[in-house]
């Protein structure tokens, strides 16, 4: 079949025409760091193989950093970017001045030199893959208008041009910032959320003796531009505080020509321009260039495939590094086309972590504003969107913002973090950004004591939520073949399981209950509410008598952890509740205060003891105003997932999303006991698992406390750092929270065995990872860490001593 | 009780040395600053010194007065607002009259002096009265307030786009009163501002009140029958008015139960003369009966009393001070404009040139409108035609024409002294309440009747500021609109610059967008269209720019300075929706 490529104008014009042309590989995310670098190696070579002149230049590029902080962020970049071979290096303000004879590098206090970095001419890129794929027999077709993109059965037929009909199998959208409106174009919408905003950078004249052309492109964050040598004199552009978002309503001709230079605009630019450099003042304007950039509603660009339409492709929200990415988000969007998934896990990228929720065009608009200036912000732990808030709420969002809770999102769903004690203040948002330790860790604190020594109860209303029913044993038939472990249980028990993919890793995991013979009910993270819904649909046979359910939206979850839980409920339910009653992993619908039909799990998510109560969001606030009367003489309180997750990552619980992607298997996390190989039929995965076994694994989740680590005056551990074993890079972090309980920092990371002669990956074995001294590389620093396979036990498990009771522990909470 | 605020701050026998004057610059023959003359040094406190130091005036503008004794008068007890509007002292402090006109000739050339001496003070000794820009701001934004029409999807439906408002006391405790509602039973947004003379009592029970009359004049039969019901049988009332207020504009509490009775009284009466044939509603009509009824209303609570005390006293302070009204109603392209007094309200017109033009939709009711004065004359027998109006006032008293209260206008002498004499011994012992206007004989001679004016909006009418005259009296309208059009369109009115073909280094580029963000600093700095106009009406010099000194020292005045260099200023900048006004016109 052949290959078309449209354009809606000439090939190469808008942004990427207009773009500035740097190419860089210092990221936050390691898969963006290996596009990055990807991209870097194609461009490279694609004049030789093209012969079309590209503009390539390693000139390298250097990062500001102006205050310590910006300082902790580029050390982070850089241990990860070492790692994964792209060279770089922490360098002082003298050698920044030697690097580059025009800087003021007065105010800076270390900056972060990436040599390879490169610049291009962005068109002429553009025109040689062009080029390139010309020769290999594709078609393009300038100045050709999609109308929609033709559909049937949900699976993509062809594309209705204004030039006629061309028919295929699969259509990739990169229509840019258009490719909102493109998707909305179709019969049945994609929702790609994006939106533009006016981005502007200046061209100058070359000076009197140009600059050398391998002079290096600087980025100073904390001043909010970019500098690079352009034909002898300079290219420089920011992402400024204010941004312009335009395009809202859509293509309007208006705008496009209005698109004008707004020097009024670009003034605080311009003046941390003359700051880095004064001596471009006698430099002349050539002129302010104003193309709209795309941005999405968190920071990271989009690709993948529609969740409704089959061989419909998106790639589009660049977030203005779509030079630097183009290259490998092409090569992994090609793997997933031909192959059915890319190599590298880009679940961080995937259309599917948004839905049809994120594509107001009033929240796109408002969320834009604040990602662009967040290109260039410190990036910390922990922070949350300001913009766009408050669309998803649990009905007992006042209730529990009336009593001090803090709020997180996640998926459009307000969670609480933490509940603020009346008498205690926080510090303000901007003042609260840290990478040391954060203000609420006392607050955490006394919430986490309080799991484990009473009872707290956690909102969890955002879980994605699936019911699936059928008049047969279709239910059944087909669960046993998405999931890895055996759901043929009796009735009332709840599964742990993994939904696989054909090399066995985790599409999602999730806690199944079987409610009856015929009906499951389905709980998994809150973002796989897109992904999970598209892949069950993917592979349940159209039949009515199979009904797939998202019940997301009808129950209330709480999550009642601690070991007063049990008298709580029991008191409310008048049934015991004690173990040899309600066992552990257990679903009964039974009744909560007056309100009946309350689903109540025997688990906890966590590892402690506790229930989760899935409550049809009417009686809500009956349960939840029950629960903290008949709690309050077993010192009930608020909770938050700060709590939460310091408990489950101290309990060694892995998170999908976090912990687990579609590249590790079961058995890579230790959760064979997940996994029924012999439960006497195939399942997806089933295959790649059973060689697994036979061969070993080639990484293993392992969690690390980090010993030599001051809570206090050390750099916290976030996620991304490298582990070290005997010396030798061994793999990176995926969590990290401090354990109250062990009274140290906990990591969860993956440990390889690489061969130290060849590089290739080895099998890792219980032996090697014992065997092991452990340091774990937070931002250039390196911290002892000891290696553990199974979770501590109540070994280290802190016990009040008597003298430490007082009396504010008799008071009510 | 309320005494201790003036007299903590004033020894009484000087104070009612000034009281024959009126405090009101403008207003009176006599300006302000004659007060300067009362050695007010004497006073016990050191509160007016020269020697004060700069920070504790800062506070000045800040504190109202009840707050003040509470600092210095250790013995005076004060506790709500409202009753600093006290007693014995209110009407003189807050008068608006000069009850012996000879008192202002003779005072006059003494001004003059006294003017001239404090300027040079100021000029001799500046440093003592400036703040810094974060002072300034704090003042001048102190009662800045701010409402956005919530837009849903991208999609707003409702002509307004939101109000910007801010008031700048001159008078402690401010007499000025502003308002904003979105009626909820009928479309339409009310915004009014108030100017309250003789104590803020009237003014406060209008920004309270005038809504609810309009709202329930507007409300068809049916949905009065349903509220009357509800109240009846004791189910929940349907919403009339969903308030937009700044935490300062407080309501009473004590007597909202009265206003309330009085309210519901008024719909009854609607509803019982409704004749059955359900006849648009004439919003004009609607605004001049519920003027007149909630006038009508101040004045027969005054005369019934109330059994509490409390109450009793209050309505009586409502109907003998005084306020005047401008209230816009808009609804969709239709924009109705009800005046009452001096206050006015003028639309900011863009050109096609993208430059402002001012469109007055009110006309002042004094001595400068010949209709009004003509209006007077005609009322009354001719043989008080020299005595209607004298020296520019209603009876050589009043500057405003027409305004709520004031039953000193209104009532019969008889009435007057029969209230008075039964009134609270409080009403008893003011000087002010028991003087008749000379050449009284044909009362009434006020009315709170307004002038309704209707303005269709075009797409070119891009905002209504309504504004009581501590604004106009300091800014001509040109000026004023054109301010508040630069304000909203923001940058965008300097001419964009180009490069285009011209050298230019990136220094001088620089330098260029230096000048021009100094330029806008003073825009940059407020998010309120109303405080900006407050910093220019305020901090305006000869050349039309705002300068920070000038800003800085009328801002810096003591309370009782303040009112000598200019008025309670309070203003509303209401912004309009060109998209959405414009789709109206598309459709017709």
């Amino acid at each position: 079949m052949a290959e078309v490529v449209l354009s809606q104008k000439r090939l190469a014009a808008g942004s990427t025409r207009f773009c500035a042309g740097i190419l860089s590989t210092a990221r936050h995310l390691t898969v963006e760091q290996k596009m990055a670098d990807y991209s870097n190696k194609l461009y490279h070579q694609l004049e030789q193989e093209t012969g079309i002149h590209t503009g390539y230049i390693r000139t390298g590029s250097i990062f500001l950093a102006q205050t310590q902080d910006r300082l902790i962020s580029l050390k982070r970049i850089n241990s990860r970017l070492n790692v994964i071979g792209i060279p770089s290096e922490i360098i002082s303000p003298k050698k920044v001045a030697e690097l580059h004879p025009l800087l003021n590098v007065h105010d800076l206090v270390g900056a972060m030199h990436v040599p390879e970095d490169a610049v291009v001419s962005s068109a002429d890129v553009a025109l040689a893959l062009a080029s390139a794929a010309s020769q290999n027999g594709v078609q393009i077709y300038d100045r050709t208008s999609i109308l929609h993109v033709m559909v049937r059965k949900g699976q993509v037929t062809g594309v209705e041009t204004d030039k006629g009909q061309i028919q295929c199998h699969y259509f990739v959208n990169c229509a840019g910032q258009w490719a909102y409106e493109l998707g909305l174009s179709n019969e049945e919408p994609v929702s790609i959320p994006l939106h533009a905003c006016e981005h502007f950078y200046l061209l100058t004249r070359p000076w009197e003796t140009p600059l050398q052309s391998n002079t290096p492109t600087i980025v100073d964050a904390d001043g909010r531009i970019y500098i690079r040598n352009w034909q002898g004199g300079i290219l420089s552009g920011g992402f400024e505080k204010n941004p312009k978002p335009i395009f809202t309503e859509g293509k309007n001709q208006l705008e496009i020509q209005n698109l004008q230079e707004d020097w009024d605009h670009f003034e605080p630019l311009l003046s941390s321009l003359l700051r880095r450099m004064p001596e471009l003042e006698t430099l002349e304007i050539m002129k302010l260039v104003n193309c709209p950039e795309t941005f999405t509603p968190d920071m990271r660009c989009i690709m993948g495939e529609s969740p409704s339409v089959r061989g419909y492709f998106v790639l589009a929200g660049m977030n203005s590094a779509g030079l630097s990415f183009g290259g490998g988000a092409g090569r992994y969007l090609a793997e997933w086309m031909v192959h059915g998934y890319p190599s590298e896990s880009v679940w961080e990228l995937d259309l599917k972590r948004f839905g049809a929720l994120q594509s107001s065009r009033t929240f796109l608009r408002h969320r834009v504003m604040e990602v662009m200036p967040l290109l260039y912000d410190l990036k910390v732990p922990r922070w949350d969107f300001q913009t766009g808030r408050q669309l998803r709420t649990s009905p007992l969002y006042d209730r529990l913002d009336a009593q001090g809770a803090r709020w997180m999102e996640k998926h459009g769903f307000e969670r609480p973090k933490y509940f603020v004690p009346p008498d205690k203040d926080l510090l303000a948002l901007e003042q609260s950004k840290t990478f040391y330790k954060p203000d609420w860790f006392e607050i955490v604190e006394s919430e986490v004591k309080c799991c484990k020594e009473a009872v707290c109860v956690i909102d969890m209303s955002s879980f994605t939520k699936f019911e699936i029913t059928s008049t047969g044993d279709q239910a059944l038939e087909i669960l046993q073949y998405l999931f890895s472990n055996d759901l043929d249980v009796p009735v009332g028990h709840i599964v742990h399981t993994g939904m696989l993919n054909e090399g066995g890793g985790y599409e999602n995991d999730c806690s199944i209950a079987r409610l009856s013979k015929r009906s499951f009910f389905m709980i998994s993270p809150t973002d796989q509410q897109v992904h999970c819904w598209a892949w069950l649909k993917k592979y349940m046979p159209e039949d009515s008598n199979l009904i797939l359910e998202d019940v997301t939206w009808k129950y209330t979850a709480l999550n009642l952890i601690g070991p007063r839980a049990v008298d709580v409920l029991s008191e409310l339910s008048y049934a015991p509740m004690t173990p040899d009653h309600f066992p552990s992993l257990f679903c009964k619908e039974m009744s909560v205060g007056y309100a009946n039909g309350i689903r109540v799990m025997s688990m906890t998510h966590t590892g402690e003891p506790g229930f989760m109560l899935y409550i049809p969001i009417e009686y809500a606030l009956h349960v939840y105003n029950e629960v903290m009367s008949v709690g309050q003489k077993y010192g009930i309180r608020n909770a938050g997932y700060y709590a939460l997750r310091s408990l489950r990552i101290e309990k060694f619980f892995a998170f999908w999303g976090q912990d687990l992607n579609t590249l590790t298997t079961p058995l890579e996390c230790g959760r064979e006991s997940r996994v029924k190989l012999d439960k006497g039929m195939d399942f997806i995965g089933r295959d790649a698992l059973l060689q697994q076994k036979q061969n070993g694994v080639y990484k293993r989740l392992t969690m690390f406390i980090l010993d030599d680590h001051d809570t206090d005056l050390d750099l916290w551990p976030w996620w991304g750092e490298p582990i070290y074993r005997n010396g030798q890079y061994v793999g990176k972090t995926t969590s990290s929270a401090y354990g109250y309980t062990l009274e140290r920092h906990v990591c969860l990371g993956f440990v390889h065995n690489f061969s130290e002669d060849t590089g290739e990956e080895q099998v890792v074995t219980a032996d090697f990872i014992n065997r092991g001294e452990y340091e774990i590389d937070i931002a250039g620093q390196r911290f002892q860490a000891k290696a553990k396979l199974y979770p501590v036990t109540s070994l280290f498990t802190h016990k009040r001593r008597k003298d430490d009771v007082e009396l504010s522990d008799l008071h009510g909470k | 009780m309320g005494r201790c605020c003036c007299r903590c701050c004033c020894p009484r026998g000087l104070w009612m040395l000034s009281a024959p004057c009126c405090d009101d610059r403008r207003m009176c023959v006599c300006p302000g600053p004659r007060r300067i003359g009362i050695p007010v040094r004497s006073s016990s406190l050191p509160l007016f010194s020269d020697a004060m130091p700069a920070p504790t005036q800062l506070f000045f503008p800040l504190i109202r007065n009840c707050e003040l004794s509470r600092i210095y008068g250790t013995a005076c007890y004060c506790h709500h607002k409202h009753l600093c509007c006290s007693p014995p002292y209110i009407p003189q402090s807050r008068l608006r009259y000069t009850p012996h006109p000879t008192y202002a000739t003779f005072y006059r050339p003494k001004e003059s002096w006294w003017q001239y001496t404090q300027g040079r003070r100021y000029a001799s000794t500046p440093q003592k009265f400036y703040l810094t820009p974060p002072q300034v701001n704090s003042i001048l934004k102190a009662n800045e307030y701010s409402f956005k029409v919530p837009e849903f999807d991208g999609k707003n439906v409702s002509s307004v786009l939101g109000f910007d408002s801010n008031q700048l006391p001159a008078n402690a405790p401010i007499e000025d009163r502003r308002s904003a509602a979105t009626c909820l039973q009928t479309r339409g947004m009310l915004l009014g501002v108030f100017d309250g003379h003789a104590g803020c009592a009237c003014s406060q029970a209008v920004s309270e009140r005038l809504f609810y009359y309009i709202a329930v004049s507007l409300l068809p039969h049916e949905t009065l029958l349903e509220i009357e019901n509800a109240v009846e049988s004791g189910r929940a009332l349907l919403p009339i008015l969903q308030w937009h207020k700044h935490p300062n504009d407080y309501f009473s509490k004590e007597a909202s139960k009265l206003y309330f009775n009085s309210l519901r009284t008024y719909w009854q009466e609607l509803i019982d003369l409704n004749t059955g044939e359900s006849t648009e509603i004439d919003v004009k009509e609607a605004l001049i009966n519920a003027f007149k009824r909630l006038d009508n209303d101040i004045s027969l609570e005054a005369q019934v009393g109330d059994p509490n005390s409390f109450l009793n006293y209050l309505v009586l302070r409502v109907a003998f001070s005084g306020a005047t009204a401008c209230v816009a109603h808009v609804d969709g392209v239709d924009l109705h404009v009800a005046n009452t007094g001096d206050s006015r309200a003028m639309l900011g017109v863009q050109e096609e040139d993208g430059s402002w033009s001012a469109v007055t939709l009110s006309n002042d009711h004094n001595a400068q409108n010949e209709r009004e004065v003509e209006r007077l004359k005609l009322e009354h027998p001719k043989n008080e035609a020299k005595s209607v109006v004298k020296q520019d006032r209603l009876l050589g008293l009043l500057m405003p024409f027409r305004a709520f209260g004031d039953v000193k206008f209104k009532w019969s002498i008889d009435l007057q002294k029969r209230v008075i004499e039964s009134g609270p011994d409080q009403l008893n012992d003011n000087e002010y309440t028991k003087f008749i206007p000379p050449n009284y004989y044909t009362p009434p001679y006020l009315t709170a009747e307004p002038e309704v004016t209707y303005h269709r909006l075009r797409p070119q009418d891009k905002f209504l500021v309504l504004a009581t005259d501590g604004l106009w009296e300091t800014m001509h309208r040109q000026d004023v609109v054109r301010i508040v059009g630069e304000y909203l369109t923001g940058m965008h009115h300097q001419q964009p610059i180009a490069v285009g073909g011209y050298k230019v280094t990136l220094g001088q580029m620089h330098g260029l967008l230096t000048e021009r963000r100094a330029k806008m600093s003073s825009v940059f700095e407020d998010q309120n269209a109303a405080t900006h106009l407050i910093r220019h009406a305020v901090g305006n010099n000869e050349f039309g720019a705002v300068d920070h000194e000038r800003l800085s020292k009328m801002l810096s005045l003591p309370e009782e300075l303040a009112r000598m260099y200019r008025d309670d200023i309070t203003i509303t900048v209401v912004q309009f929706n060109s998209h959405v006004v414009g789709a109206y016109q598309n459709q017709e």
